[in-house]
């Protein structure tokens, strides 16, 4: 039952990423196909008989989801001369910018948690 | 001798071989991983990365042979990113009552990603090129290539740095937040999601449920909103080519 409920989420999930394509390329949206696709499964899940099937398949593709980058991440051999050239100052801007986005998030959350639990009170 | 270098030439030329060493190394390594107790340096993709880029220099395999096999699990990212919407909607009481605070927390933690990038990267004298390649660099890679696409970067090159930001988000992000002082697992959680993605959030989910949750959240919310606005602030600042 729950190999057909995997089989079952999974073709729903393409099913949306399909129309999301579709919709993306012929109204000329600026969203990307996975990401209209994604939308369109949160209307979806209105319908209750979907959400067994595509539960189990989300939680098998998110489970594994750093998997998933590993085959375009490897992309990385073949930009080894621009490395080489730009080497350290993209090391720079990956670093710096990705610790002043965590920090940026986290920091704002706590602050507007805290703003909004106060206002409650 | 003569059969076995036969065989693997064969065997190397399939697509068989860049899946299954794709898999295998990554279970390798998720072993290791486990057994350190999820050590943030012991990240899986880090070292799945590293040893297949030893393993196709030693072989000499060529990147597109083997990507030729890996596509069928690089394919899966389309409906992994659709999937996001399965947190969304388990968490959608959540999110409806705490809309502001989210939004606000990704749409500020989004841009200081994106802007610091293009910031410190202009002040650094990269090319445009590559300036327009990292602006997506916190979003998820499959998206990143989209949006970069539209930018007039390189897709594959902003594929690559979003893979590199998720990592140094999921290797370095706990000792960053111990030192920040107070952050719960949510913040923690929905951090990583907003700036380092699904490496991120993948390590959230690792380490605990709540952060998992959120950073689950954050991916959702943050791929909606970097795919509607990061286009259109770039043709505001006249990045755009």
């Amino acid at each position: 039952m729950s190999s057909m409920n995997v089989l079952n989420g999974l073709a729903c999930l393409l099913v949306c990423q399909s129309a999301g394509e579709a919709a993306s390329r012929l109204l000329a949206l600026p969203l990307p196909g996975p990401v209209l696709g994604m939308l369109l499964l949160l209307g979806a899940l209105r319908v209750e008989r979907l959400r067994a099937p595509v539960a189990a398949a989300a939680e098998a593709l998110l489970a594994h989801f750093s998997l998933l980058f590993v085959p375009v991440g490897l992309g990385v051999i073949t930009h080894l001369d621009l490395l080489r050239q730009y080497g350290w100052q993209l090391m720079v801007v990956l670093l710096v910018s990705a610790w002043i986005g965590l920090a940026a998030t986290a920091l704002s959350l706590r602050f507007l948690l805290r703003r909004g639990a106060a206002a409650a009170d | 001798m003569q059969d076995f270098v036969q065989l693997w030439v064969y065997l190397s030329a399939t697509p068989l071989f860049g899946l299954t060493a794709t898999l295998v190394t990554y279970l390798a390594a998720y072993a290791f991983y486990q057994r350190v107790g999820h050590a943030p340096w012991a990240n899986p993709v880090l070292w799945t990365v590293l040893m297949l880029a030893l393993l196709l220099t030693v072989s000499g395999t060529p990147y597109p042979r083997y990507f030729s096999g890996a596509q069928f699990i690089h394919f899966l990212l389309g409906p992994a990113v659709v999937a996001l919407g399965w947190p969304l909607w388990l968490r959608r009481a959540e999110l409806r009552a705490r809309v502001v605070p989210l939004l606000g927390a990704v749409l500020i933690g989004g841009s200081a990603a994106a802007g610091s990038a293009v910031l410190i990267g202009w002040l650094l004298g990269l090319p445009p090129a590559l300036l327009r390649s990292l602006a997506p660099k916190s979003v998820t890679a499959p998206v990143a290539m989209g949006i970069a696409e539209q930018l007039g970067g390189v897709p594959a090159l902003a594929a690559v740095f979003a893979v590199l930001t998720g990592l140094i988000g999921a290797i370095s992000g706990k000792y960053l937040f111990d030192a920040l002082g107070r952050l719960g697992p949510a913040e923690r959680g929905f951090a990583l999601g907003t700036a380092a993605h699904g490496i991120g959030a993948a390590r959230a989910m690792q380490v605990h449920p709540d952060a998992g949750a959120y950073a689950a959240l954050a991916l959702g919310l943050q791929v909606i909103l970097s795919a509607l606005l990061l286009p259109l602030v770039a043709r505001v600042l006249g990045l755009a080519g």
